[in-house]
């Protein structure tokens, strides 16, 4: 493992059942000053911008029986924080942030933001769904300005602010098109503007960038990372794809598959800007892909129960 | 250019063909009219003005007639989408209520109402309430279940959430809905004015039936024939191409 990666529970290793691992003070209370990557000045780490705690969701499956998608997570997220969550299909890490973005609700724990529980949607959490959700009978201006225009700021005040977001993601020509005139990395960065336009504290990420071109992905990478960089705002950012999570992420928390629950938390303090074939983000990468891969395999083993079962091969990316 | 060419030569060989039938006068006149008798009538009507008032009459009623069943029809859509008990039960009432003709609501309205306009209004509102409550019900199923997810979490709620988000993402899905129900709102309409002495072009046509004048029952048939096609193609086809470019939806062929 590269020095330039360390386990947030330091060298005692962290306890497989990840429960005990949250009943023993949360994830941050376990950390040495010395393996905090980034120091965030002036923010005491004891203020979480956004705090679950023993989360769990279990729904029932059209044949009836209850499944326990989200089991006991406890996760404390700093202001500013650009935390990643990662984890095979199927662990729940897309509902997480609906949870948190107040859409579905938890069947048991509780999501605090700010310290006070979170009731329905609020314009402090602005999630970008994996489809996006762009109104397509809407410009791009007006997609951005649609938070706003709820939240009822004035007409000058909205045309200001979408003037600014649109500028930020470099998309000011593109005011009046619609939607289906952008290309695909285009769409994302309007859906990354209308996010930030309601200007919320914190904002969720489902797997934005996952359709995207390569060449558009890392282009778009360092777009957010700049403006993470310039606005300040709490990220909470889930992939699917290590690489990424560890070229943006402050710190990578793995969940295992169903039920999902924290396996490990894996603080990153690689200086910024990271670029993802630099050998130490690979090197990085290598450490948690291998206990990524565990939980693809009990995930193909569970999708795959009747007859071959597949492995992942060695050093392939999920 | 081409489809205009081929629009003039159409009809003028049904005109010729219908001139011709005329001309052989196999059957009576009183029977069978001329074209030049129905244009001469068309002529008479629209200059001693009782033609324009008979449309202004009839628009008038199906314009407020199916405003109300578009107002109506999709607030009672939207609850029956969103409420499966509603679903179950209301649903299914709707969709075998459509093949009852709303004229079969007449001697009802006559009771209601009374011998007047609002009987007539009553029954135009029976024939495109269902098509657009039934539209309207299918859009919303239809519509992406994201975009009301993203209109909640950009912080719509309730009547902003409808006005907003629900209401232009299903717009697309209740389009040939609502063209449905001006259809059916306006065969309504004529239907029930041809019962009663109302001033529209209903009762224009029956007139000429009294009369005996087959050439006004043909021109009164024709401004009906026009009147729908001039709706449907002004208003309908326009909000089409309109949504179409926005949505980015080719155009079906």
């Amino acid at each position: 493992m590269s020095s330039n990666i360390q386990n947030a529970a330091g060298p005692i290793p962290i306890p497989v059942d990840p429960r005990s691992t949250a009943r023993a003070a949360g994830p941050r209370g376990k950390l040495g000053p010395a393996s905090v990557g980034r120091s965030l000045p002036g923010i005491s780490p004891e203020i979480a911008k956004v705090g679950l705690s023993e989360i769990c969701l279990s729904y029932r499956t059209q044949s009836g029986e209850r499944l326990l998608a989200l089991d006991h997570i406890n996760l404390e997220v700093k202001p500013g924080e650009f935390l990643c969550v990662v984890g095979p299909s199927g662990c729940g890490k897309s509902t997480l942030l609906h949870l948190i973005a107040g859409l579905h609700q938890q069947t048991s724990g509780q999501v605090l933001v700010d310290g006070k529980p979170v009731e329905g949607p609020g314009t402090d959490r602005i999630l970008i769904f994996q489809e996006l959700g762009l109104f397509p009978w809407l410009t791009v201006g007006q997609n951005v300005e649609f938070g706003m225009k709820m939240k009822g700021v004035s007409k000058a005040g909205r045309a200001e602010k979408t003037r600014y977001y649109l500028r930020l993601v470099h998309l000011s020509q593109f005011k009046d098109s619609y939607i289906h005139q952008l290309s695909g990395g285009m769409r994302q960065r309007v859906a990354l503007a209308r996010a930030l336009a309601t200007e919320p504290d914190v904002l969720l990420m489902d797997e934005p960038f996952a359709a995207l071109d390569a060449q558009t992905r890392d282009l778009l990478h360092d777009e957010l990372e700049r403006i993470w960089a310039e606005t300040g705002r709490t990220i909470i950012f889930v992939t699917h794809n290590v690489r990424e999570a560890i070229r943006l992420g402050d710190r990578v928390v793995l969940l295992t598959f169903r039920p999902g629950r924290v396996k490990r938390e894996f603080l990153i303090d690689l200086p910024r800007p990271r670029v993802l074939e630099d050998v130490h983000v690979a090197h990085a990468a290598r450490a948690i892909l291998d206990e990524l891969r565990e939980e693809i395999n009990r995930s193909l083993e569970v999708e795959y129960s009747v007859g071959v079962r597949p492995h992942v091969v060695p050093g392939a990316e999920p | 250019m081409k489809r205009a060419a081929r629009l003039v030569i159409f009809y003028t060989c049904l005109i010729g063909l219908w001139a011709l039938l005329a001309q052989l006068k196999i059957w009576p006149a009183y029977l069978f009219p001329t074209p030049w008798g129905v244009a001469q009538e068309l002529y008479d009507g629209f200059s001693d003005h009782s033609y324009w008032i008979a449309i202004a009459v009839s628009m008038r009623r199906v314009l407020i007639g199916y405003t109300i069943s578009v107002v109506a029809g999709m607030i009672l859509g939207l609850g029956v989408a969103s409420n499966k008990f509603l679903e179950e039960t209301m649903g299914g009432l709707l969709v075998s209520l459509q093949s009852l003709p709303s004229i079969c609501w007449w001697p009802l309205a006559l009771l209601w109402f009374g011998l007047n306009q609002n009987a007539i209004l009553f029954v135009v509102i029976m024939g495109s309430l269902l098509s657009v409550t039934l539209a309207m019900e299918d859009g919303r199923k239809q519509m992406p279940k994201i975009y009301g997810m993203a209109g909640r979490n950009l912080g719509a709620r309730g009547f902003q959430l409808f006005w907003h988000v629900l209401l232009p993402a299903s717009l697309p899905f209740i389009v040939s809905g609502l063209k449905q129900g001006w259809a059916f709102a306006w065969r309504s309409l004529i239907t029930a004015e041809m019962l009663y002495v109302s001033l529209g072009l209903g009762q224009v046509l029956m007139m000429g039936r009294e009369t005996s004048n087959m050439n006004a029952v043909i021109a009164v048939m024709i401004l009906i024939i026009a009147l729908g096609y001039i709706v449907d193609g002004l208003i309908f086809k326009s909000m089409e191409r309109h949504l179409q470019h926005k949505w980015g939806l080719t155009p079906a062929t």
